[in-house]
């Protein structure tokens, strides 16, 4: 069993295991953080596969971003666990036995009698000096360039509809106004002059009044 | 050497998971929407297997959009889902019948 063998299945192991954990696990910071370890585990398996941009990207942003949001809206909320896991055990079996269906299923389509070394051989190593994150580049930006493109503006909408959704005025909040800011006139609405009356002059009032004495 | 049908069953396996999960947290919006995340995992997973294997990059570069696209999907289905408790102060997906559907 060589080096790249022991790598596979010890991560495939725990892939596996930390999944399992996320559907069974009672609180969901605990659910998130074994997500975020799924989500490593299987990096370094896209590794072993010589997609290294790709792995890279998914721990940049799923474990950096995207969990780390769920991490947020998971405390953020104060959730009542125990109602929500009340019928956890009712709904046990049927669960695995739809799970143990597709399993096989999936066994029997993609196992090794279709999909083994002898009917797909292992590729031919890669060329020293042809980086992963090139070649993906290189077809990115010139076959997919507009998918690109697309991907961007949907990313602009996400960004728009996240900040439209939990956007809230509360009425006691106070904003400036910056229509009505850049509105003013040169004139009465900038500067007010007031007439105050000017007041007697101190020393003088005391002399009049001593004069009586 | 590693096959191809092992990456392949292990991404099968990850999308059993994932759907035995559905089954089992289905009140809880949180843990349904992490079982989403867990079945992109496995789709991604079976996208770089076979773009290895058969030495095509289109099938990183679909990995690359999935990504994009289930970043998105994860922004707005927290947003909403806070704007749920907000409203309703809770997440169980039963007492959500608003629409009578």
């Amino acid at each position: 069993m060589g080096f790249e063998q022991i790598l596979f299945y010890l991560f495939a192991a725990i892939t596996l295991v930390s999944a399992g954990m996320v559907v069974t696990r009672r609180n969901p910071v605990h659910a998130v953080l074994y997500l975020v370890l799924t989500f490593v585990t299987s990096a370094v398996l896209w590794m072993l596969l010589e997609a290294e941009f790709l792995a890279i990207v998914l721990v940049l942003v799923y474990v950096g971003a995207v969990m780390v949001l769920f991490l947020f809206v998971v405390m953020m909320l104060d959730v009542d666990i125990a109602t929500l896991r009340a019928q956890f055990i009712r709904y046990l079996p049927l669960g695995l036995v739809i799970a143990a269906i597709m399993a096989i299923e999936i066994f029997l389509v993609v196992g090794p009698a279709q999909f083994g070394l002898d009917q797909v051989p292992r590729p031919a190593a890669a060329a020293a000096g042809v980086s992963n994150t090139e070649a993906l580049g290189r077809v990115l930006y010139t076959v997919y360039v507009y998918p690109f493109e697309i991907a961007s503006v949907i990313l602009l909408v996400a960004i728009v509809a996240a900040i439209r959704l939990t956007l809230r005025h509360r009425p006691e909040t106070k904003y400036q106004k910056p229509e009505r800011q850049v509105r003013v006139t040169k004139g009465p609405d900038r500067i007010r002059l007031v007439d105050v009356p000017s007041e007697p002059r101190l020393g003088t009032a005391n002399a009049q009044e001593g004069k009586p004495e | 050497m590693i096959s191809l049908s092992e990456y392949l069953l292990l991404g099968g396996l990850l999308f059993s998971i994932a759907v035995a999960g559905v089954f089992l947290n289905r009140k809880n919006v949180i843990i349904l929407l992490m079982c989403i995340e867990l079945m992109l995992l496995a789709v991604n997973m079976n996208f770089v297997a076979f773009s290895h294997f058969l030495q095509d990059t289109a099938g990183q570069v679909f990995v690359f959009f999935i990504l994009t696209v289930a970043a998105a999907e994860a922004a707005i289905g927290l947003a909403i889902l806070v704007v749920l408790f907000r409203n309703r102060r809770t997440i169980n997906v039963e007492d959500l019948d608003t629409l009578k559907g």
